[in-house]
């Protein structure tokens, strides 16, 4: 079958910064009417790729070609303009604003200058409706959860043609998925097959790799901000794939299945009886010993999160108490708590992890320094020496402490922020999505890290969508629904995903 | 060769240095003089005392540098303090109602309580605004515009008022003295900006700041206790007012409720974000606020030698100041010099790799003090 032209074609293209080469010589090319996943570990120039494409970053070098026609995309507008439509991972939208007004912002339909708000209504609505989701579209975006603003981010996306339909050429969708559940992750591909029969060309980025194999026609895969390949996907299984994004052969993962939980369990480290917060969690009772790994499987939006905010006083418990080392902790503010030895990497990194602004190793000391105070910085020697230390452990690209930490790939910026707390020695870390929106390689690296953490004694209380990864760290799996704890289950060779799930479904363990 | 590739590479590095344009921008301003005043850089003795254009712009330039000193930090955790000027009112009425109530105005004890009584009130108000930023989550436009308003009532309840005028040699010497054939307040303003580079950098309280102007959601989750550095960071910006109305009350020797430091917070605001620090909070730069009064204060005088018309005084200071903030933006330099700077450095060719490749910490850091928000 003789090839159509493709929409778009990237040859040799080339982005700098300083420092760094993020992307040299990459050729992409993508047709009409496929779906098209851009493959690589977090660093290997994916986001780089996009944000050229989107206009984000300019090109250092090489050609976009769009329709045959020779392209510079200056801004993010030019690339809307000519048809490339992007959704990134993080949803930029206004919270405050209407699901309508979120989707027609900037393009609002006016009549002598006036917005007519029964029209711009009318067509989100249809638009909304069209597209299969049970959206009102005059509710505040805020009264959603975040899973349906993503939704809201793609109707947007693709309503750069005026509301007729979409003028969109090319939909870029950055991660997606990371946040959504099966059913809205399914909505979701529905709506990607029915826009690609339209024609439009979708560049597709997940983690997931069972997503891309569902989904997708064709990949493209980058390593270290080369080009390794472009293949279609039913021509390259997945364990060809992982070789080719980490460029060395499988192993570092099965390690992790060989490794034998510890079995012993130390003394009791926490002790929670009736924490709850309305609206939270209902109140739960929960045990950490010293050295154990306590997973948390559940639904997005079933209380894991709001269970890890209440253990760390980042949100204030209405009823019950906590005890720490047999100590009495009151939770009041997150202070109590880093003070009682807990310490918590938030499921989200850019609002309530990074200090972009400022250095890694400004971001690596912060949380010392601040159980430290103002007035005792930490000695310049000792800093370094620290920092120099878990940048290697944890093995930090790239490995400057003078990098600005928003500049870091999601991967590293995760490192970042374990790094901040293993420096302090806590007693109990809690983990809400570490990997979460990064690559292979780092999950991994990440997971590894957490298995040899308990073994010194420390506690972990993991959370992660992935079940597999839940059952293959944890020596208990807190199974929580709809905002209530719901069963502890002791791991073992007989429990496996699919009890869990049983479990989560029914609410109850047998 | 090697000097077509290093020198283009020293000259990038020192024009990503976080100073360079308001450092450019406060030279080129004082050229501007030359034309008019040909002896405008001179100084002379007279008297054991320094003279000079540029002994009087440090002079005169001396209260807004200890404001906008203070207000940089305020800035850096992502608030701004609008009541320095009233602040700035109500120490100088305090202090010279004090002397002028004693029977031998030339008492240095008197003078001391009289200072004291002054700057106690001050850091008075900032607790205030601090109070309500940090425990009342007031907004901190609206927060310190109470004390902006209101403050300036309350100079006029101090001094009834009037105008009043003291006769105190040793209170004199703050704002009017000289020491060393200086001015005296270049001593104190000199004194503050060392203090606060050292509370700043010296300890962690630097990084604290900035961590809470930065991210204020994430340092609360890591543990900073933000509200007593905000709150301590609001007695601070009050403190350094405090000081700066000392000086202004005693330049003149007189306390006027209506009239000192007049409009100072907004030269203030200026000067901050001349120098560098982004009203979004986060980064902030000492030195280059200190810069940055030092513009304003010289494009004031500028205007007076080079004989701008009086009425249009202010939209002079105003068309300089947006070219001023322009300059500073990399998007409208890049948008203005940049394809001429890329070819240039193009035409030498290989040179760009190198350059960037010399100094990549340079370019990170550089690129978010400059930001002009």
């Amino acid at each position: 079958m003789a090839e159509p032209r493709p929409v778009l074609e990237m040859a040799g293209i080339v982005k700098e910064f300083p420092g760094v080469r993020a992307l040299s010589d990459v050729d992409f090319r993508l047709f009409p009417g496929e779906i098209h996943a851009l493959m690589g570990e977090n660093g290997a120039g994916k986001s780089t790729l996009i944000k050229v494409l989107t206009g984000v970053y300019t090109l250092d070098g090489g050609t976009i070609t769009l329709d045959g026609r020779s392209v510079r995309i200056a801004s993010p507008l030019q690339a809307q303009q000519a048809g490339i439509s992007t959704v990134y991972q993080e949803v930029n939208l206004c919270p405050n604003l209407s699901v309508a007004e979120n989707i027609f912002i900037g393009r609002e339909p006016t009549r002598l200058g006036r917005i007519q708000w029964k029209r711009l209504r009318r067509e989100a609505a249809e638009l909304v409706d069209r597209l299969g989701l049970d959206i009102d579209v005059g509710a505040p975006l805020s009264s959603y959860p975040l899973a349906v603003q993503q939704l809201v981010a793609i109707v947007r996306s693709l309503n750069t043609g005026g509301g007729e339909g979409p003028g969109t050429k090319v939909l870029i969708l950055d991660e997606p998925t990371s946040s959504l559940d099966r059913d809205e992750v399914l909505q979701l591909f529905s709506l990607m097959r029915r826009l690609k029969d339209e024609g439009v060309a979708i560049l597709f980025v997940s983690h997931f790799l069972d997503q891309i194999y569902e989904v997708c026609d064709r990949m493209t895969v980058l390593r270290n901000g080369t080009l390794v390949g472009e293949h279609m996907v039913s021509d390259l299984d997945q364990v060809g794939l992982v070789q080719l994004m980490l460029g060395k052969a499988m192993g570092q993962l099965d390690e992790l299945h060989e490794h034998q939980l510890r079995s012993d369990a130390g003394d009791t480290l926490v002790q929670a009886e009736g924490l709850g917060r309305t609206g939270g969690i209902a109140p739960f009772d929960l045990e950490i010993k010293e050295g154990e790994v306590i997973g948390l499987a559940g639904l997005l939006g079933s209380g894991r999160t709001e269970l890890a905010r209440l253990l760390f006083g980042a949100d204030q418990p209405d009823t019950g108490k906590v005890t720490i080392d047999g100590r009495p902790v009151s939770m009041s503010a997150p202070n109590d708590a880093i003070g009682a030895g807990v310490a918590f990497c938030s499921e989200n990194r850019k609002s309530e992890g990074l200090v972009p602004d400022l250095t890694v190793r400004e971001n690596i000391i912060l949380a010392l320094q601040a159980s430290r105070g103002w007035t005792r910085p930490i000695p310049v020697a000792q800093r370094d020496e620290l920092v120099a230390k878990y940048i290697k452990a944890l093995d930090i690209r790239p490995a400057n402490p003078e990098a600005r930490v928003g500049q870091l790939s999601g991967g590293n910026q995760q490192k970042v922020l374990l790094a901040r707390w293993l420096i302090t020695q806590p007693k109990l870390l809690i983990l809400d999505e570490p990997t979460r929106g990064i690559d292979i390689g780092a999950k991994a690296e990440i997971q590894k890290l957490v298995v040899s953490l308990s073994e010194e004694g420390m506690s972990v209380l993991y959370i992660a969508a992935e079940l597999e990864e839940v059952l293959r760290l944890s020596h208990t799996i807190g199974v929580l629904r709809d905002r209530r704890l719901v069963a502890q289950i002791a791991n073992g060779p007989e429990i496996t995903p699919s009890r869990i799930l049983e479990t989560i479904a029914s609410g109850e363990h047998q | 060769m090697t000097t077509s590739s290093t020198t283009p590479s020293r000259w990038r590095a020192l024009t990503r240095h976080h100073l360079f344009w308001p450092v450019a921008v406060l030279i080129l301003l004082l050229l501007v003089n030359v034309p008019f005043t040909p002896d405008f850089f001179s100084v002379r003795m007279a008297d054991g005392h320094l003279y000079g254009s540029l002994v009087s712009i440090v002079l005169f330039g001396s209260p807004l540098i200890l404001v906008a000193v203070g207000m940089t930090l305020v800035i850096a955790t992502g608030g701004i303090d609008l009541s320095v000027g009233a602040v700035v009112a109500i120490t100088g009425a305090l202090a010279c109602s004090y002397i002028s109530d004693q029977n031998d105005q030339g008492a240095l004890s008197g003078v001391l309580l009289a200072m004291g009584l002054g700057l106690l009130a001050a850091v008075v108000c900032g607790l205030w605004n601090g109070f309500l930023v940090a425990r009342m989550g007031i907004q901190p436009i609206i927060a310190t515009l109470i004390i902006m308003v209101a403050g300036r009532g309350v100079a006029q309840l101090i001094t009834d008022g009037q105008i009043i005028t003291i006769n105190s040699e040793p209170y004199k010497l703050i704002g009017g003295g000289y020491w060393l054939t200086l001015p005296f307040s270049i001593f104190v303003v000199a004194a503050v900006v060392a203090v606060t580079v050292a509370l700043t950098r010296r300890t962690a309280l630097g990084l604290l700041v900035e961590a809470v102007g930065g991210n204020a959601e994430a340092s609360r989750l890591v543990g900073i206790r933000s509200r007593r550095i905000k709150i301590m960071v609001y007695m601070f910006c009050a403190l350094c007012a405090g000081i700066a109305g000392l000086m202004i009350s005693s330049n003149t020797s007189a306390a006027d409720g209506n009239n000192a430091g007049l409009w100072i917070e907004l030269d203030a605001i200026l000067a901050v974000v001349i120098g560098g620090t982004s009203l979004l909070g986060g980064r902030f730069s000492i030195g280059g606020t200190v810069v940055g009064a030092l513009v304003i204060q010289t494009l004031t005088t500028t205007i007076y030698t080079i004989g701008v018309p009086t009425q249009t005084n202010l939209v002079f200071k105003a068309a300089v100041v947006i070219v001023v903030c322009l300059l500073q933006s990399p998007k409208f330099r890049a948008k203005v010099f940049g394809a001429k700077f890329a070819a240039r450095f193009a035409a030498k060719g290989g040179a760009k790799p190198a350059a960037a490749a010399a100094d990549p910490a340079a370019a990170t850091e550089a690129a978010p003090k400059m930001e002009v928000s």
